[in-house]
């Protein structure tokens, strides 16, 4: 495809949803498998819980450590005999919510700073970006854990501990991106305009590099979520009773020869959260690459 | 040479600093600050409090403390734990060589593995095991590390009994071989996610070199397509990887506080969490500034390195 074909799709006016990036999205079978997969685990976690016959923290001490598929208790009980499909898909409510909240923090953050380092460049740019790659020296866990342990967890908390190591990349990725369209033509053009620099940062730049960007916070929402369930695996994320993806396997290591259930639904769960986005995250990242269109 | 050597060496330092004041940052966030651990005592009362306060020199403002701390940390002098009132920096050190030990090993078999998977998949692009192995690397770049760990303790130690559940060797035992026999689960566990890594870069690094001018000229000449391979292919593909290498350090380690975990191994990550349990602060931010240094020295060796092997940068 040429550069004016280019152009003119560009300012076409058809529909967004029967574009060529939307078209090509569609197209990637891996991006639709996790699109469908995500759809049907949110409809779960919302719907599910008011279906199932068992309350999330309904304790029955004599149907402890019942097997998958007991009675009604498709995954089995927990060690306090509770519902394991009824905590699943609350734990999933929790772990989704905080990944995506986590995703938009750190993105929003992430994104202006990147911009800001980016468009102004130099000095001031020079240091944001210093104090990514400092910030990116520790390993996140390591940074997660101590923050969790002297601040009280809780899920707004973990969310916000969550979102503050995890916006480097996308800060690193977006700077990356306006440094190369910082001298384009329509930015020159703009300034020449005199518009402001936020105009110009937020109106002409942005737009420019949403790319990018799309792409990396639906990887962040997969990371946000295995760092949920790390952090809470390791009993200083999402705090018993409310149930998480992560905290559900928290006490699952002691009983992994008599009740293997404990450990292994929750954990496929995450897998299988976590891998969908990065499906998705892939599809998409085909699909907004313009380079693969001229091929 | 000498010039980038300096440069890059400059760059560490300034890095170091900026990591020593995040360090401090959060060190200071713990409500009360680092007088936490006091503040729940029972009878402690804020004129207690106060004195402490100024006996650890906490009345001072931040900068003045800030330079204070640093200073001692340079000097070695990183505080001394809650628990045993032992220096941080020996309890450290203990622990130190079990972590090294089961990055080492893993690292090994991420790298062996991985560059056979990515070579593999870009010499055969687009064949079955070229997308095979495109969609394992993105599930087990999914697939969190205890959670795999407790899957192969189910299978391996549990039901087939081949391998121990944890810990570093048998009491009792410790020879080479029992330490081996610890060895292989955790590591092949830590060593998943940077198979997955390691081989989706070797790929594009392959796919990069195949092309190239001096490989089909290497052909051209007659020379065996396995020497092409391994001085020319490989020879090429494998110098960027050792960049990577430094860049996955950090979540190397941080994979490895968890398989340690998982896997009771007696090293920097089981520290941690232990000094977590009991709120043994001056361990927890030793050691959380312990893994930014190793990072921060294992990217300025992986650069080194890489100035050395390249002559384009040795030369210049």
């Amino acid at each position: 495809m040429s550069q004016s074909e280019l152009l003119v799709s560009a300012r076409s006016t058809q529909p967004w949803w029967r574009s060529r990036t939307v078209r090509r999205f569609a197209r990637h079978r891996l991006a639709m498998f996790g699109l469908a997969m995500i759809i049907i685990l949110v409809l779960a976690c919302v719907i599910g819980p008011f279906l199932l016959p068992f309350d999330d923290l309904y304790i029955d001490l004599r149907g402890r450590f019942s097997p998958p598929f007991t009675g009604y208790h498709f995954f089995g009980t927990d060690p306090l005999g509770r519902d394991i499909a009824a905590r699943l898909l609350m734990a999933g409510r929790i772990s989704l919510l905080v990944g995506f909240a986590a995703m938009l923090l750190s993105t929003v953050f992430g994104t202006v700073l990147g911009i800001a380092a980016g468009y102004f460049g130099g000095r001031i740019g020079t240091v944001l970006m210093r104090f990514v790659d400092a910030m990116l020296s520790f390993p996140n866990i390591f940074l997660l854990l101590a923050m969790a342990a002297f601040i009280k967890p809780s899920p707004i908390m973990i969310t916000l501990i969550i979102a503050a190591t995890s916006w480097m990349e996308i800060a690193r990725i977006v700077e990356a991106e306006v440094r190369s369209l910082r001298e384009r033509d329509f930015v020159v053009a703009a300034r020449m305009l005199g518009l402001s620099n936020s105009h110009i940062m937020f109106r002409e730049l942005l737009p420019n590099a949403i790319g990018p960007i799309i792409v990396a916070a639906t990887l962040t929402v997969a990371r946000a979520i295995l760092l949920e369930a790390y952090v809470s695996f390791l009993g200083y994320g999402i705090q018993p009773p409310l149930p998480s993806w992560g905290n559900m396997l928290n006490g699952a290591q002691q009983y992994l020869d008599s009740a293997p259930w404990l450990a292994i639904v929750p954990g496929a769960a995450i897998t299988l959260a976590v891998t969908s986005f990065n499906f998705i995250g892939d599809g998409l990242r085909d699909a907004l690459d313009a380079r693969s269109d001229m091929l | 040479m000498l010039r980038y050597l300096l440069g890059r060496f400059w760059q560490s330092l300034i890095l170091l600093l900026l990591v020593s004041m995040i360090g401090f940052a959060v060190l200071n966030l713990a409500p009360g600050g680092p007088l936490s651990q006091f503040s729940l005592t029972p009878g402690m009362t804020q004129a207690d409090l106060d004195r402490i306060a100024s006996q650890m020199g906490l009345d001072r403002p931040l900068p003045v403390q800030y330079i204070d701390w640093l200073g001692h940390l340079l000097r070695g002098d990183w505080g001394r734990s809650f628990r045993d009132g032992r220096a941080v920096l020996d309890i450290i050190w203990e622990h130190l060589l079990a972590t090294m030990l089961l990055m080492g090993v893993s690292t090994a078999i991420a790298i062996f593995v991985g560059t056979l998977i990515g070579v593999l998949g870009a010499l055969k692009r687009y064949s079955i095991f070229d997308y095979a192995a495109t969609v394992g690397a993105m599930v087990a770049l999914s697939i969190p590390t205890f959670w795999f760990g407790l899957i192969a303790i189910y299978i391996f130690s549990l039901r087939l009994r081949w391998l121990p559940a944890g810990n570093m060797y048998t009491i009792g035992d410790g020879s080479l071989g029992d330490y081996a026999v610890h060895l292989i689960m955790p590591s092949i566990v830590l060593a998943l996610v940077n198979i997955a890594v390691w081989s989706r870069y070797m790929r594009t690094a392959t796919l990069d070199v195949i092309n190239q001018d001096f490989v089909r000229t290497a052909r051209a000449k007659g020379l065996r397509p396995r020497r092409v391979l391994v001085r020319h292919i490989l020879g090429n593909a494998l110098l960027p990887m050792i960049t990577l290498l430094g860049l996955q350090l950090p979540t190397i380690l941080g994979g490895a506080l968890v398989t340690e975990t998982v896997f009771t191994w007696p090293g920097m990550g089981r520290l941690f969490l232990d000094s977590l349990g009991y709120s043994d602060y001056p361990v927890v931010m030793g050691l959380l500034m312990m893994s930014a240094v190793l990072v921060l020295v294992g990217n300025l060796a992986a650069d080194l390195t890489v100035a050395f092997v390249d002559p384009r940068i040795r030369l210049s």
